[in-house]
């Protein structure tokens, strides 16, 4: 009994082993098969690990160099390697791995801190990226080699306001909105962001953000009815922000919190909630291409920055360099818009956006800067947070676990 | 003479209830597991049985989320990486557990109980104070986002079970034994390879089989040390519960239970060989 | 392992001495290679973490002659006027290496406000001519409230044990002395507290749950008995996300025992069973009970029958038989159990992650929030401090009260 049992567990390692070795060449074997044929259309972005540079014959002295790319993944990141990636790829010869991450500095300041850079270039929200750069996590841009407008209008002038900052160049404007799922209210749909707020006449749970007091905070002033020039003035007070947190109060046992920007139409489609925040564009994407009956309310909008940035002691600095500039010229930053529905930083780049790569939706009026979008929206002022973020989160941490 | 059968039905009652509490709390344990298994068979994207389900028509079930996960090459990096991880730090773990656990098992060991609780600690340090700890200073040698980074942190949370399972095997071991062997001429290498191996081998593998559980189910540490290329089932389940659970997930858990039933039943095949069924005391 | 070969009997005792002392280190030489190895990989790694919650240079190392400055003074009154001069000079230089983003992020760990405060002042600090008590004022009022020097005092020594005291609640005035923090900034001493009920109530319900079912199977025949501890073994096996993912599925709103709830009382008696405490306390008893019933059942199993038997025999109802004999023999099982549960539940961090949404948060979840959102890497050290703490002095009287090696798996 006991040599049996023995041989069969020896035989059933050995099956266990095989079966790993094989499967993980599988796995490494399928994946760069998927990269290369470029037929991977899910909503998943895969690292492209070997994909090599197609055609065309690498120019200049970066040839052969790589690049780590760090950005959101999903919808977001694809929309990125097929806009930036791949033409950048085709004309330098860099090989760009694309990498995921849930945002923050965190990984950042660890790999900065350890002096063991592997990321080259982040994808960061403009607060993040203020707050890289004055700790000294970034490498400083000059924003002087980004090339002019098509039409010669300086990059300084072409890009949204502060859209350039001394670490990071802005590549698109997203925004937080209210959505819901319009099978849930009948002929009385919430028009506002008061009517987020509105449990009893528009019931059901609500999804919020969990990660931190901003965009919440300026939700509940500006439902609260404080005009947006005013959202900062008074959130720099004791009151302001008491007012904001008792706003907040009135919904707190309704809400479900979200963490990652691609669980809030998941919450919508599951009818866990019949209204949530969301990124806009994930919103979009659930309308667009899953055909989800969900309707964005752009009344109270809050706009923000998304950045492209590099971390400081990156050992491919002009190569990172020059793949910021090639991104965030016009034309990259039109491209990216045919993918999803954020909005170009370059004013130039507006009359290039077209129709969705895919479904052929015209996309300039799912453009969160588009002009019948954007007339009550705010602009979230990223300076006034990079000042007040220690001190809310802490207060925001503490709120939310009482 | 009432008395024997009233007593008779009290115990009937009596064992009637705690059947019934045993049963429902085997019914909690249990059902988790037990009803994840049928779901993952669903035709629908849903969680709950349909009624073609509960009708047991063959058109409410599907294999459809199983052909996901064959088709899904992020699932099956993740198993690969899983594997690689697993019987690398197992490998690790047992090695350095086993040749531990001989020497804490010797009666000459000297501050044995404080080393004891030092190669345990693993088990009980909370994980988010490891995993951080680990997070800050492989990262300053260069070992976070890499394979080998992750390995040495799960060989680390693997060498309790070995070290525990291997000290428990060797406490029953006759040291009698390495001394007749010695005595007919044995020396101490043929005498390990040839007398103490065979007897502690089975307490060596179920250590293995518990290190390797551990490996193949730990998260916190591959969400604070790996990249992209290091994700596992574990990270691609954590990442899928977060978001959304799909009925994939569903089918990855059910594929879980049967592998986990498997090491568990050759953890007690192992069981039933090293220990006689007299002795049947843990 | 040396035969040894005598030659006379004081040479012998020599040699056996000798050979004690060479065996001794063989057998350590058999625990080295791990023990260096966990050094190193888990020892180490949790030190220098730990480390960071006692010593930051960041504000010594940047404001080098601020710091000097104020070290001379005792916090009580105004600052020197050598530390306006001083910190003017370090602004200077910390702007020109662009280390003034650090030290800004640094101090508003400590106070609020002074992020922006900093940075301001640095942009125009090189400006500054003295008096510089007037020039750093013309910039911002704050710089004549004594608080805002005593924290820059207080930060600037390398050792602060700031971290501890904002790990639970409190901070420091300028003059040294300790004060609760704003109320609507406390959290950190509920959440221990929390922790701490999360754990009692989940050791609580196993062994509620897993005492009878440690009696029921060691009660049973032997066949019976190996089949249910392989019933009880299975979940233990099961992945811990395998296991969660039930949970959510069975647990939701519109999961299935919520469908049965509605069943029965309708749509509005729908419960919220999950992203809340009930969610965090269900799961984790789940995951947790297997860990009380297996010590438990195993020294069950060595009490005599005969022992209860006789109780009876005595004279005993069964019920005291069982109270008075069994149970206080059994209860060294469960307090081993009880003990490890007890433990675990402290350090808690998937589950509540995963199934515990606002309100079943343990201390785990903001330690981890601490490492890796906030970057406040010396509070979350402390939070882990404080938390290592306590498993630990529990893990040693595991360790003294019922032996380590009672510790059994499966």
């Amino acid at each position: 009994m006991g040599r049996t049992t023995t041989i069969i567990i020896a035989a059933a390692a050995a099956v266990v082993i095989l079966a790993g070795v094989l499967l993980f060449m599988l796995g490494r074997g399928s994946e760069t098969a998927v990269n290369d044929l470029d037929k991977e259309m899910s909503d998943m972005a895969l690292p492209s690990t070997d994909a090599a540079a197609p055609g065309a014959a690498p120019a200049g002295t970066l040839a052969g160099r790589s690049l780590v790319v760090v950005s959101w993944g999903g919808a977001y990141t694809k929309s990125q390697i097929e806009a930036y990636h791949k033409p950048f790829e085709a004309k330098t010869g860099v090989k760009i791995n694309s990498v995921d991450y849930t945002g923050g500095i965190a990984e950042i300041k660890v790999q900065v801190e350890a002096k063991n850079v592997n990321w080259d270039v982040v994808d960061l929200e403009i607060a993040d990226a203020q707050r890289a750069c004055d700790e000294g996590l970034l490498e400083k841009f000059d924003a002087g080699i980004l090339p002019p407008a098509p039409d010669g209008t300086p990059a300084v002038q072409d890009f949204v306001p502060n859209g350039i900052t001394p670490c990071a160049v802005t590549s698109i404007i997203f925004s937080h909105i209210v959505a819901y799922d319009s099978t849930k209210f009948g002929t009385n749909p919430p028009k506002t962001l008061a009517d987020f707020f509105n449990v009893k006449d528009f019931p059901g749970k609500r999804g919020l953000r969990k990660t931190n007091p901003k965009i919440n905070l300026e939700l509940a002033l500006r439902a609260d009815g404080v005009p947006g020039d005013q959202v900062y003035q008074v959130l720099s007070t004791k009151e302001g922000v008491d007012r904001a947190f008792k706003k907040l109060d009135s919904i707190k046992n309704n809400v479900i919190w979200w963490e990652p920007g691609s669980q809030p139409p998941q919450l919508l489609a599951d009818g866990q909630v019949t209204m949530t925040t969301a990124f806009n564009g994930r919103i979009f994407d659930a309308q667009v291409t899953e055909g989800k009956p969900f309707v964005i309310i752009w009344d109270g909008q809050l706009q923000e920055l998304d950045v492209l940035a590099i971390v400081k002691g990156t050992k491919n600095l002009d190569a990172a360099t020059q793949f910021i500039a090639f991104a965030t010229d016009t034309q990259r930053l039109a491209d990216q818009a045919k993918w999803i529905a954020y909005g170009p930083a370059r004013r130039s780049s507006l009359p290039l956006v077209g129709k969705h790569a895919i479904k052929g939706v015209e996309m300039g009026p799912h453009m969160p800067n588009a002009p019948q979008n954007s007339a009550n929206a705010l602009q979230i002022d990223f300076l006034w947070w990079a000042d007040h973020q220690e001190e809310l989160n802490q207060r925001w941490s503490a709120w939310l676990a009482k | 003479m009432s008395e024997p059968a009233k007593r008779f039905d009290r115990a009937r009652i009596e064992k009637g209830i705690s059947t019934g509490f045993a049963v429902a709390i085997f019914f909690f344990l249990l059902a988790p597991l037990a009803v994840i298994i049928p779901l993952s068979f669903n035709a629908e994207p849903y969680f709950t049985f349909t009624s073609k389900m509960l009708t047991l028509d063959p058109d409410g079930f599907s294999l459809r989320w199983y052909r996901d996960i064959a088709e899904n090459p992020q699932w099956f990096q993740a198993i690969g990486n899983s594997l690689l991880i697993a019987i690398s730090s197992t490998f690790l773990a047992t090695v350095l557990g086993t040749l531990a656990a001989i020497g804490l098992a010797r009666s000459n060991m000297p501050f044995r109980d404080f080393f004891m609780a030092i190669l345990i600690s693993p088990l009980v340090v909370p994980i988010v104070i490891a995993a951080g700890g680990m997070y800050f200073f492989y990262s300053s040698i260069g070992l976070a986002q890499t394979h080998l980074g992750i390995i040495l942190a799960h060989t680390t949370l693997g060498v309790p079970f070995v070290v525990i399972t291997m000290t428990a095997t060797l406490s029953g071991f006759d040291r009698n034994l390495i001394k007749a062997a010695s005595s007919l001429g044995a020396d101490p290498i043929t005498a390990f390879f040839r007398v103490t191996l065979p007897l502690v081998a089975p307490g060596m593998i179920s250590g293995a089989l518990f290190a390797f559980a551990a490996s193949f189910d730990e998260v916190v540490t591959v969400l604070f040390l790996g990249g992209p290329d290091q994700r596992t089932i574990p990270r691609q389940m954590w990442s899928g519960i977060r978001e959304q659970i799909s009925p994939t997930i569903l089918a990855v858990a059910t594929l879980l239970i049967v592998f986990s039933s498997l090491l568990l039943l050759a953890v007690e095949m192992l069981r039933r060989w090293h220990t006689p069924p007299s002795a049947s005391g843990r | 392992m040396g035969t040894a070969v005598a030659v006379d009997g004081f040479q012998l005792a020599e040699q056996f001495k000798r050979s004690g002392k060479r065996a001794r280190r063989g057998t350590f030489l058999l625990v080295l290679p791990l023990l260096a190895f966990l050094t190193v990989s888990f020892i180490l790694p949790i030190a220098s973490m730990l480390n960071r919650s006692v010593e930051d240079g960041t504000v010594s190392q940047i404001l080098p002659r601020t710091a000097a400055a104020l070290r001379a003074w005792n916090g009580k009154g105004r600052p020197p006027f050598s530390a306006y001069s001083a910190l003017a000079d370090d602004l200077v230089q910390a702007q020109l290496q662009d280390s003034i983003g650090k030290v800004a992020t640094r101090m508003n760990f400590e106070r609020a406000g002074m992020r922006s405060l900093l940075i301001k002042t640095a942009r125009v600090a090189q400006t500054f001519e003295p008096p510089y008590a007037q020039a750093f004022n013309a910039v911002d009022l704050q710089w004549s409230d004594p608080e805002v020097w005593g924290t820059l005092r207080h930060a600037s020594a390398l050792h602060t044990a700031g971290y501890y005291a904002a790990a639970v609640d409190e901070t420091r005035k300028a003059d040294g002395t300790w004060i609760e923090k704003p109320e609507d900034e406390q959290v950190y001493i509920m959440l221990f507290q929390r922790t701490l009920w999360i754990a009692t109530v989940v050791t609580l319900l196993c062994f509620l749950l897993g005492y009878p079912l440690a009696y029921y199977i060691a009660h049973q025949s032997e066949r019976t008995r190996n089949l249910l501890l392989i019933l009880v073994l299975l979940p233990f096996w099961t992945s811990l996300l395998v296991r969660t993912t039930s949970w959510i599925v069975l647990l939701q709103t519109n999961g299935l025992v919520n469908d049965g709830i509605a069943l029965i009382g309708g749509e509005g008696a729908r419960l919220e069973l999950i992203h809340n405490m009930t969610g965090t306390l269900i799961a984790m008893t789940h995951v947790l009970l297997p860990f009380m019933i297996l010590p438990t059942y195993s020294v069950m199993l060595s009490v005599p029958p005969q022992l209860t038997r006789a109780a009876v025999s005595l004279g005993a109802t069964p019920w005291t038989a069982f109270w008075r004999v069994y149970f206080p023999m059994t209860l060294p099982g469960a307090a081993a159990g009880g003990l490890l549960v007890f433990i675990l539940a402290l350090g808690y961090y998937i589950t509540p992650a995963l199934v515990g949404g606002r309100t079943g948060q343990m201390i785990s979840n903001m330690i981890e929030f601490h490492m890796k959102t906030s970057l406040n890497w010396g509070l979350a050290a402390a939070l882990g401090g404080i938390l290592l703490g306590g498993v630990v002095v529990l893990y040693i009287a595991y360790a003294r009260l019922i032996g380590l090696n009672r510790l059994r798996l499966g």
